[in-house]
């Protein structure tokens, strides 16, 4: 089936998230769509998918213009889509999953489960995936749920797959799985739209690569080209990756962590015996895939966990068992990975949100009575010194952009001493030019004394900014290794491999350190 | 890199140390003690009499008479065993069975029945007749709480379930007592509810107004507007518009004759029939067919559904249609089985009794179908205690429904999963 | 992420404001790893968003057209009242019978019937042209404001939980426990005056507080949903209120009625404008505490954390506002707000216990509340008008006829077309603001403002 996108142009508000995007999928190609976080690349897929409408443009398919008003048309016309998100309802079985939508019934207007499960099989069989139709889906790896996904677009015969951003939450293990199954669905004649803005995992298996900046196309390119060249069309301007950034000077340790273990709700060991410390004017960056420990053990620090035990020290002082209140008192400072849900509350403003967690201190209040006059100094101070971008003090920080909001966060947690400074994804979602803005305070933060710890899923940042590096992988840590460690090496302790082995390993095929991905 | 896999730890992952959850037996232990000090060491000394049939029923069984202090020791001892046991299973880290909650419940009901009826001044009972009165009183209940299943699962709120019973009770008497129908009367209260659920789903799934405030708000519209339809036109002229006829129950042959159950299940009004085949149906729908099946994952992930190509907006305002119409006929129960006339606010909360009974019952046909029982179950037995003259204030026994559904939403039977998305409206991205 | 975390986090995105904004990020950022929640936002709607609408400026509020979509959605509220009222009259239904000969018998008879039944209303609520005295002729007046008064204190109380993020429809409860206590206090102890009323107010307080508090602290504690805890807390309340009716401690010596006896002189609230109305100081109290939750909802350390706790739950707690902690305080405030009603009730109109002493106050105070939106002064003006009704209702049945239920259906239509303006606007022909995006049409047509 050959699919082809022109002149695709989606417009939210004021805001052209696509501008006449032209795009052509060939039969049995494996055609890349690159780009950075925020490039349009996932709201062009939602238009070929027929969640979004189209302001401008047209879909055609095998030549004949069509027009999809929801998924179900998409679906029929045999395009199939990984969401990055999973679509999958948490407590159905895999089967009622795969059903859903697409249901077979008897003649008596029964479900018929059977014929699903048989056809699960038959894909998994084919496909080697190994999937138990019977399974709950939240009790299912994210690996296992991602080929759910799959056989989702499968069993409704597709011919044209997209996948969006499917390796964001695999192990470099489970990325390569991944990789060798598009290849398969690419040799049984399927096309695949792979959404991605990995480098190395395009250039890996794409025919076709396009590269998508600002909504628009900016150029294709074919996946011998070179790791720098894509890079730079990607990001629009000659790319200089590191940071200016002086060396380390570390002092004494003054934050440790001792035989952590952080228990979820169901009994799960999420965080498993782990003991690292922290010096001041040094940066910890704690790499791993998404979902192996790392929120939980931020969030242990701050007294945010149920059920932790083992040991929590900052300068000599335990953590452990002390309410959020008073490790933010104890000069912890936290920027949570998620800043909608954790770190802003939206209808509040600007000005409310830089107090939100010294309201009931002085000087912005006295007794019970708050002071709005200090209030708001602080906010005009704080927006002026971070560079805010927001119309007033007043405005709803739900209004902010994503950046602008990071930087609301950031001015909030720098703003006090700090004994300890934890960021988790601190520039996820955040436009390029913000990132640079607050990488350099993070750092400015680490020259001032102050043990950070930087929690992130992508790789880049964690090497930028690192001056040793911790993996988590299932909620243990794989070891600690210096920050310029290369690539290779952490990719293999994300995967589960110790860091002597991982060390050793390397050494085995001699790969040069800082090689590889961007 | 693929030779990682054979030096990964794969253990690491899956080492699960279970969070007890003292809450359980925490409860059961209390309320054993409570069944100790006043089932076993309260209990009147004289017998009980549980009466199985009337003295003119075909078949004849003779009575149960059992020692309150055995029967109340008993129990009370029971009930300790098995709040010791759920202690044990709790401190070895697992979670306390379900069906050990309700033998506990069981005995725990048996032990207070025993102990409430021989303290009374006449310490005997027809059981038969109080099993049967349950099972009418909870008909509406049952009837409300499908009605909150069928939204529910679909994710909508909704606390209108008083007002779709009232509506149905009230076009009911209305429709019934122009035509002289009875069944008119019926399908009048199923469009009165599907009335009252149009407006429910267009304030919440259109103008995405918060759930709970609709449903909050139609009850009050529609308890105004039934009173004040009723104190002006059927007031005026109550033989053309409240004097509907009544649906009598219809007794099949033999069957009806089996006591205890015979009148329960095989000696109802056409409400009461359609009460027991609206449970199963949609209990069956819900789980075996494709409306099922759409239905819940459009409560629990609807852009998965929409994703799939289920319209999740049409399915929850079919649903809360279907929700109203089911509730409409529970309440045309009221005026045509119960008592033949409307009265101002004669649903008199119930609606949200049945609320608690699809909490109760965690938002599953058959668990609000047994929830709804026992909630019929306290209120009848209220009734039937006043008559024997219990030392419990009748009050206190009022209180009863209330009290269990506090201690179930607050821990009883753990947390209960409403469905996720349930109150949350879709908006299209 | 587990998936209860997940889910936790989907459920704790309270703001469908937040969400706006998240769409538009996304739409911003076209895709990339800020996550888009699997389930669009929010258990509240942009109708409990005061914390949004209190930021914007006046002028904003009232280009967006709020208060007129309020002052329409009351007139439409009316005019289908006064439909019912027409439809309803035996005049009309008259005149309705030669229909065909005589069209304008009907429409001026229906026209009669409505327009007498709200002039009466009018006249029973603010003012009586009809009377011989001045006093006649505000005596309506200081009426509606003696029925606003319960009102406007319970209904305080289900905003500033609703501030929180609580639905408290246990006002009622609430309300009979803190009467209860206060009348007891009244009739029982025999104490000089000032200091009588002072424990009278106490009791009422401590009543409602307590009944309130049992909900914040199960909610705290398990999780168990407000909503069922204080409807279910609301009949357990008045089958208590009924059983202690029947004790000796509460019923009137020699009667075996269900009615206390009259509380002290001493424990009453004094008349404000001597005997001849019924208007007591427990009004000046109702604004006091408008005042206070005004204060403590906008001014204080509390109301930011309560206000925090509502906006979005799961940043309180990272922000280390035990939000816990909050649903207990904020409960124990709202239910000594409702026991306050209760104690205008018993010391101020009623001066005995029934089981009926709160009416059905408790309930009309949510819909105060949502009237209101959740703002201290906007529940007060709720208050009054909803006071005006009743009072106004009960003049309008004995004059008229018209039932007194009808202001039941007026009251719960304003609020629904209230919570819906996009409706509003639509019946109106009103355009749709571009400030306040509601709805996906209109969020697609809005400019996105925030488009860095």
């Amino acid at each position: 089936m050959k699919l082809e996108l022109q002149g695709i142009t989606k417009r939210f508000g004021s805001l052209v998230a696509n501008d006449h995007i032209d795009l052509v999928v060939e039969p049995g190609q494996v055609h890349s769509l690159l780009g950075e976080n925020g490039a349009g690349k996932s709201t062009l897929m939602n238009v070929l998918y027929g969640l979004y409408e189209p302001s401008e443009g047209r879909i055609l398919v095998d030549g004949q213009p069509v027009s999809f008003s929801g998924p179900g048309d998409a679906m029929a016309a045999g395009i199939g889509m990984v969401h990055q998100h999973f679509m999958l309802v948490p407590v159905f079985t895999v089967a009622e999953n795969v059903a859903l939508g697409n249901e077979a019934t008897k003649a008596t207007g029964m479900l018929n489960l059977s014929q699903t499960r048989a056809k699960i099989k038959a894909i998994s069989d084919q496909y080697g995936f190994d999937v138990d139709p019977d399974a709950i889906v939240e009790d299912l790896p994210v690996g296992v749920q991602q080929r759910v996904e799959i056989i989702k677009a499968l069993v409704r015969d597709a011919e044209v797959l997209i996948l969006d951003e499917p390796t964001a939450v695999l192990t470099p293990k489970e990325t390569d799985e991944l990789l060798a199954i598009m290849g398969q669905l690419k040799s049984d004649g399927k096309s695949i739209v792979f959404i991605s803005h990995k480098l190395r995992e395009v250039k890996q298996v794409s025919d076709l690569i396009t590269v998508i900046r600002r909504g628009k196309v900016v150029g294709t390119a074919d996946p011998d080209s070179s790791t720098t060249e894509l890079a730079s069309l990607m990001v629009g301007r000659a790319v200089s990756l590191t940071l200016d950034k002086a060396p380390a000077q570390p002092g004494e340790a003054t934050f440790r962590i001792t035989d952590l273990t952080v228990l979820a709700p169901n009994g799960q060991r999420v965080v498993d015996g782990i003991s690292l410390e922290i010096r001041r004017g040094e940066i910890l960056a704690v790499a791993g895939v998404q979902g192996n420990g790392q929120t939980e053990l931020t969030e242990a620090v701050l007294g945010l966990q149920g059920h932790v035990s083992g040991s929590i020290t900052l300068e000599g002082h335990e953590l452990v068992g002390r309410s959020v209140k008073e490790i933010i008192r104890a000069g912890v400072g936290f920027v949570p990975e998620d800043r909608n849900v954790e770190g802003l509350v939206g209808p509040f403003s600007v000005a409310e949100n830089l107090i939100l967690n010294r309201y009931d201190q002085e000087p912005f209040a006295k007794g019970l009575g708050l002071k709005p006059a200090v209030i708001q100094q602080n906010a005009r101070e704080k927006i002026a010194e971070f560079d805010v971008r927001t119309q007033s003090a007043q405005a709803a920080a739900g209004t902010l952009s994503g950046g602008n909001q990071q930087k609301v966060v950031m001015a909030r947690e720098l703003s006090r001493p700090l004994k300890l400074f934890i960021a988790s994804q601190p520039t996820r979602g955040v436009d390029v030019g913000s990132i640079e803005f607050l990488h350099k305070r993070i750092v400015a933060e680490r020259d001032g004394g102050t043990p950070v710890m930087i929690v992130s899923t992508e790789l880049d940042e964690v090497l930028e900014l690192a001056d040793r590096i911790a993996v988590l992988y299932r909620g243990r840590l794989m070891g600690i290794v210096p920050g310029n460690t290369s690539r290779d090496v952490v990719g293999l302790m994300m995967a589960g491999m110790p860091a002597e082995e991982a060390l050793g390993q390397e050494q085995e095929f001699g790969t040069e350190p800082g090689s590889g991905e961007l | 890199m693929s030779t990682a896999t054979s030096t990964a730890p794969e253990t690491g992952g899956t080492t699960v140390t279970e969070v007890r959850n003292w809450k359980t037996p925490v409860i059961l232990i209390v309320l054993a003690i409570a069944a100790l000090l006043v089932f076993a060491i309260g209990a009147p000394s004289n017998d009980v009499t549980f009466r199985l049939t009337g003295e003119n029923d075909p078949i004849v069984l003779p009575p149960i008479v059992v020692s309150a202090t055995v029967t109340g020791w008993v129990c009370a001892l029971v009930l300790l065993a098995a709040a010791a046991w759920s202690f044990v299973l709790v401190r070895a880290g697992r979670t306390v069975p379900v069906w050990l909650v309700a033998v506990y419940s069981v005995f725990f009901v048996a032990g207070f029945l025993t102990w409430v009826v021989g303290s009374a001044e006449t310490p005997n009972v027809a059981l038969y007749g109080l099993l049967a009165g349950s099972v009418t009183l909870a008909v509406p209940l049952i009837f409300g709480s499908l009605s909150g299943v069928l939204c529910e699962r679909s994710g909508v709120v909704n606390i209108a379930i008083e007002g779709q019973l009232l509506s149905g009770a009230f076009a009911a008497a209305v429709a019934g007592s122009l035509t002289g129908s009875a069944f008119v009367g019926l399908l009048a209260a199923v469009f009165a509810g599907m009335l009252v659920s149009a407006v429910l789903a267009v304030f919440s799934i259109k103008y995405i107004v918060n759930q709970v405030i609709v449903g909050v708000v139609l009850n009050v519209l529609v308890s105004g507007l039934t009173g004040f339809l009723f104190s002006t036109v059927m007031s005026a002229d109550a033989e053309t518009w409240n004097s509907p006829p009544r649906l009598s129950p219809i007794a099949i042959p033999f069957l009806s004759d089996i006591p205890v159950i015979g009148p329960i299940l095989f000696e109802q009004s056409i409400v009461g029939y359609l009460m027991y085949l609206s449970v199963a149906v949609i209990y069956v729908a819900l789980y075996h067919t494709k409306w099922g099946l759409r239905t819940r994952a459009v409560g629990e992930h609807p852009k998965a559904a929409d994703t799939l190509g289920v319209k999740v907006n049409r399915m929850r305002f079919t649903n809360v249609l279907l929700g109203g119409a089911v509730a409409g006929l529970g309440g045309s129960f009221f005026t045509l089985v119960l008592v033949s006339s409307f009265g101002r606010d004669m649903t008199a909360g119930q609606g949200y009794i049945a609320l608690a009974a699809l909490i109760f019952g965690r938002w599953n046909p058959l668990g609000a179908f047994f929830a709804a029982l026992l909630f019929g179950f306290a209120t009848n037995l209220q009734s039937v205690l006043s008559f024997l003259g219990t030392p419990v204030p009748n009050q206190f026994l009022a209180m009863l429904p209330y009290l269990v559904t506090i201690f179930a939403v607050a821990g009883l039977v753990g947390k209960s999963r409403a469905p996720a998305a349930s109150g949350i409206p879709y908006i299209k991205g | 992420m587990s998936n209860e975390q997940k889910t936790e986090r989907q459920l704790s995105r309270t703001a469908a404001h937040d969400e706006e904004v998240r769409l538009e990020a996304a739409a911003e950022l076209g895709d990339g790893n800020q996550a888009p929640p699997a389930v669009p936002a929010g258990a509240q709607s942009g109708e409990l968003q005061p914390g949004l609408r209190e930021s914007q400026s006046l002028m904003q509020r009232i280009a967006t057209g709020n208060a007129l979509v309020a002052v329409l959605a009351v007139i439409m509220s009316l005019i289908l009242g006064g439909l019912l009222i027409a439809i309803t009259d035996e005049r009309v239904a008259e005149a309705a019978g030669y229909f065909f000969a005589r069209p304008g018998d009907m429409l001026s008879a229906a026209w009669t019937a409505a327009s007498e039944a709200y002039l009466a209303l009018f006249q029973g609520a603010v003012f009586n042209w009809e009377a011989d005295t001045f006093a006649g002729m505000i005596y309506p007046l200081t009426q509606t404001l003696t029925v606003a008064t319960p009102l406007i204190c319970a209904g305080l109380g289900v905003a500033l939980a609703f501030r929180a993020g609580l639905f408290n429809i246990g006002a009622q409860g609430q309300m009979i426990i803190g009467a209860t206590l206060a009348a007891w206090v009244g009739f029982t102890w025999h104490l000089p005056v000032g200091l009588h009323l002072l424990l009278v107010i106490i009791a009422g307080i401590v009543g409602g507080a307590f009944w309130a508090g049992i909900v914040g602290l199960l909610k705290a504690k398990t999780g168990a949903h407000e909503v069922i805890l204080t409807i279910m807390l609301n009949y357990v309340a008045i089958n208590l209120v009924l059983y202690l009716l029947t004790t000796p401690a509460f019923q009137r010596p020699g009667s075996s009625n269900p009615i206390s006896p009259q509380l002290d002189d001493t424990a009453l609230y004094p008349l404000m404008f001597g005997d001849g109305f019924r208007l007591h100081w427990g009004f000046v109290v109702a604004i006091a505490l408008t005042v206070l939750v005004s204060w403590l909802l906008n001014r204080s350390t509390i109301g930011f954390e309560l206000r925090a706790v509502g906006a979005n739950p799961t940043a309180a707690r990272t922000a280390g506002i035990s939000v816990t902690k909050g649903y207990v305080v904020v409960m124990v405030i709202a239910g000594a707000l409702a026991g306050l009603a209760g104690v205008a009730q018993v010391a101020g109109t009623e001066h005995v216990l029934t089981a009926g002493v709160a009416a059905s106050f408790g309930f009309d105070a949510i819909t105060v509340a949502l009237l209101g939106r959740s703002t201290p002064w906007g529940t007060f003006a709720a208050g009054l008008l909803f006071g005006a009704f009743r009072a106004g209702g009960v003049v309008m049945q004995t004059n008229t006829g018209t039932s007194i239920d009808i202001v039941l259906v007026v009251q719960s239509l304003i609020v629904l077309f209230i919570a819906a303006p996009p409706l509003v606007r639509s019946v109106f022909r009103l355009p749709a603001p571009g400030a306040v995006r509601k709805g996906p049409k209109a969020r697609k047509n809005a400019t996105a403002g925030g488009a860095a």
